[in-house]
């Protein structure tokens, strides 16, 4: 019989060695002449264990994590002497073990189990059984079991998926668009790039059944240049996708056509923002418009536009399968669903954890995550990606909810998690907010464009010693403007992280403890 | 003036993308996968292709962080700055690369064989200080680690 040793391709596993992993296990193999077809799945998530390698034995999948390529020889040895939990690299039975076990995945069910260019194993794994009710239903049906699931765009601005397709559904034009941002720019994020890498299916599925919600007949994918591998795979997915009629000018033999254009980024923060996205859709520079008009009703060429995260798209399969409410179930409040949270920087076991909403943030970093990879105590966290205010240790018990965060100051945005253990200095976290605003804004409004400029400034005043007091005063003043002037979220956000590192964290900052503003 | 290699991909990348709504960006990614950049020259014969005057071209060309308009060295290694990589010491790994290349961002060593871009994430949030070297990632990365990624890519110039 054939075994089968999975090996992920997921570019995290592949930047930790799972290359040069699979390249020994075939070298082994073909010296063995043994029966093994090596399978190279995405990841589980387990970013801590990778090269989490797993055998296919009757009582399910075993795991060797953090395997290198010496390991490799004994690693063979240990799986064809039948003793497959022997080897001092195993981790036992991957389904069992607690990170993995204790989530809720629907959007990542598949992510690791299966070959991410394998259209077998997807219709396999539930795969497309969304599309098929989709197709039996009118629009008005899917946009509106879309809207009972709850649904809210998981990019970050977590605004409800089914009112917005219900405008487009609702704006008459011979040509709408389905425009997929994949581009992840947020520190700290990473599902965008592992659903890609790792079930390029399910966002071609929901974006299928998105089109049929819509009418809409052409689809893009906008994916950052930052990400090769997951191009790679999605370019080969679209092709099969294809090649099995599940995209084209006849979807499924239904007579409704549809398909996706992959289109690359350039290395712009600010094209993640929606209209300026379009702008670069477009082949212009990614300037924000402003809005109104809503994409929704003029969007890419000026036609109406779903414009949705890569995570939102891929949850819609799982809603229109299994229903509305097999989704809403999930969650808390007006937050329902499942969110994959990805746990990122200073922590012990980071990765992706897809959980129902009401998981709290000290249940992420010490039940799952293990506190910081350092050891040292954690200091504070950034969710929400750059543009996400920095929370301190007071306040791990809040639960992850839109509304709950919100009413903190802070915001959960694509969920992703960055965690600080105490050797952070917060003002060199502040400064680098206001770098990083510099460096990435479109230049299209003052307070973004020259205010970054000088507020990094002004921050490396108070980092030098000058008049720390009254320099803190300016920054407060600075993120005023910044805040209200704004057109887009880049300048209307970079305060949240600097003001709540001032306001957590005043000793770094030269100040004394509610000596400032931002402190009261 | 382009070269005749230039010329001959820039006008396959009008071509191909003859019919490509919205082509700007695919044509421009195109040309610099296959010369590794923009050349400045170029922008003039982009810009008549798709029937767009020259300031726009160079407007797009200059507004995104990805193009360049000089050649690059042959290994290019992109590096993240991003404050998920800082958490786990990126600082550190950026500041011994530049240490060790004797160049800033965006420069090239003296030789013309390496070039040091920053980067702002590339997705190994959870296993950082990540970057890139030539597309391929590279995670975990400790100062320690940069002495060998040189190496290897200044003995992979000796062998070829």
């Amino acid at each position: 019989m054939t075994t089968k040793i999975f090996i992920p391709r997921d570019s995290s596993a592949i930047g930790l060695g799972a290359n040069l992993v699979a390249d020994a296990f075939t070298r082994v193999v073909q010296s063995n002449n043994a029966d093994v077809q090596i399978v190279r799945n995405g990841s589980r998530g387990l970013i801590w264990m990778e090269p989490l390698v797993e055998v296919e034995t009757e009582t399910g999948r075993q795991g060797y994590a953090n395997v290198t390529s010496n390991d490799v020889d004994s690693l063979f040895k240990t799986i064809f002497a039948g003793a497959s939990d022997h080897h001092e690299k195993s981790v036992g039975p991957v389904e069992e073990i607690p990170y993995l076990k204790n989530q809720e995945r629907l959007c990542f069910a598949r992510n690791g189990i299966t070959d991410p260019t394998s259209i077998e194993d997807y219709l396999g794994n539930d795969g497309y059984r969304g599309l098929k009710v989709a197709l039996s239903l009118d629009a008005k049906s899917i946009v509106e079991i879309v809207t009972q699931s709850g649904l809210r765009g998981r990019g970050g601005a977590a605004f409800p998926t089914g009112i917005k397709w219900n405008t487009v559904l609702n704006c008459p034009s011979d040509q709408k668009y389905i425009v997929c941002n994949a581009d992840e720019g947020d520190s700290g994020t990473f599902s965008d790039r592992m659903t890609i890498e790792g079930d390029p299916f399910a966002l071609i599925e929901g974006m299928t059944i998105a089109a049929l919600a819509v009418g809409a007949t052409k689809g893009y994918v906008y994916l950052r240049s930052e990400y090769p591998h997951a191009e790679e795979v999605f370019t080969e997915a679209l092709l099969i996708a294809r090649a099995h009629g599940y995209l084209g000018e006849n979807v499924c033999g239904s007579k409704r056509s549809f398909d996706i254009e992959l289109r690359r980024a350039a290395g712009a923060y600010i094209c993640g923002e929606e209209t300026s996205m379009l702008e670069s859709l477009e082949g212009k520079r990614g300037l924000v418009r402003p809005k109104p008009p809503l994409p929704a009703i003029s969007g890419l060429f000026g036609q109406p536009t779903v414009v949705n995260n890569v995570v939102t798209l891929s949850s819609i399969p799982f809603i229109l399968a299994n229903g509305a409410s097999a989704y809403k179930d999930y969650g808390m409040g007006r937050s329902m669903g499942t969110l994959p949270i990805q746990l990122a920087g200073n922590i012990k076991r980071g990765g992706l954890v897809e959980k129902a909403f009401g998981v709290t943030l000290n249940e992420l970093l010490y039940d799952f995550g293990g506190g910081s990879a350092s050891g040292k105590p954690i200091r504070t966290l950034q969710i929400g990606g750059p543009l996400g205010a920095y929370i301190p240790e007071s306040q791990f018990d809040l639960k992850l909810d839109y509304e709950t965060f919100s009413a903190a100051g802070a915001m959960i945005g694509h969920g992703g998690i960055v965690v600080f253990d105490q050797t952070v200095n917060m003002a060199s976290m502040a400064r680098f907010a206001m770098e990083f605003c510099a460096i990435e804004s479109c230049g299209k409004c003052t307070p973004c464009r020259i205010g970054s400029t000088r507020g990094m400034e002004t921050i490396d005043k108070i980092i030098s010693g000058e008049n720390p007091s009254m320099n803190a005063d300016l920054i407060e003043d600075l993120c005023d403007t910044m805040l209200h002037g704004s057109l887009c979220a880049l300048g209307g956000m970079i305060p949240f992280p600097v003001l709540s590192a001032m306001k957590h964290f005043p000793e770094d900052f030269c100040l004394e403890p509610h000596a400032n503003k931002a402190a009261a | 003036m382009v070269s005749t290699n230039q010329e001959a991909v820039i006008s396959a990348a009008l071509e191909k993308h003859s019919s490509t709504e919205g082509a700007l960006l695919p044509i421009l990614h195109e040309i610099q996968d296959a010369l590794g950049y923009i050349p400045s020259d170029s922008i003039d014969v982009i810009g008549k292709g798709i029937n767009r005057s020259r300031a726009e071209v160079h407007g797009v060309v200059s507004f995104y962080h990805h193009f360049r308009t000089h050649k690059p060295g042959r290994h290019i290694i992109q590096v993240c700055r991003s404050e998920a990589c800082q958490a786990v010491g990126a600082v550190e790994v950026i500041e011994k690369l530049k240490r060790t290349l004797g160049i800033d961002f965006h420069e090239s060593t003296s030789d013309g064989q390496i070039t040091l871009e920053p980067i702002y994430c590339l997705g190994h949030c959870a296993c950082g200080p990540a970057l890139m070297v030539n597309g391929e990632p590279r995670a975990k990365m400790t100062p320690d680690h940069v002495d060998n990624l040189v190496n290897e890519l200044r003995t992979k110039n000796h062998d070829d």
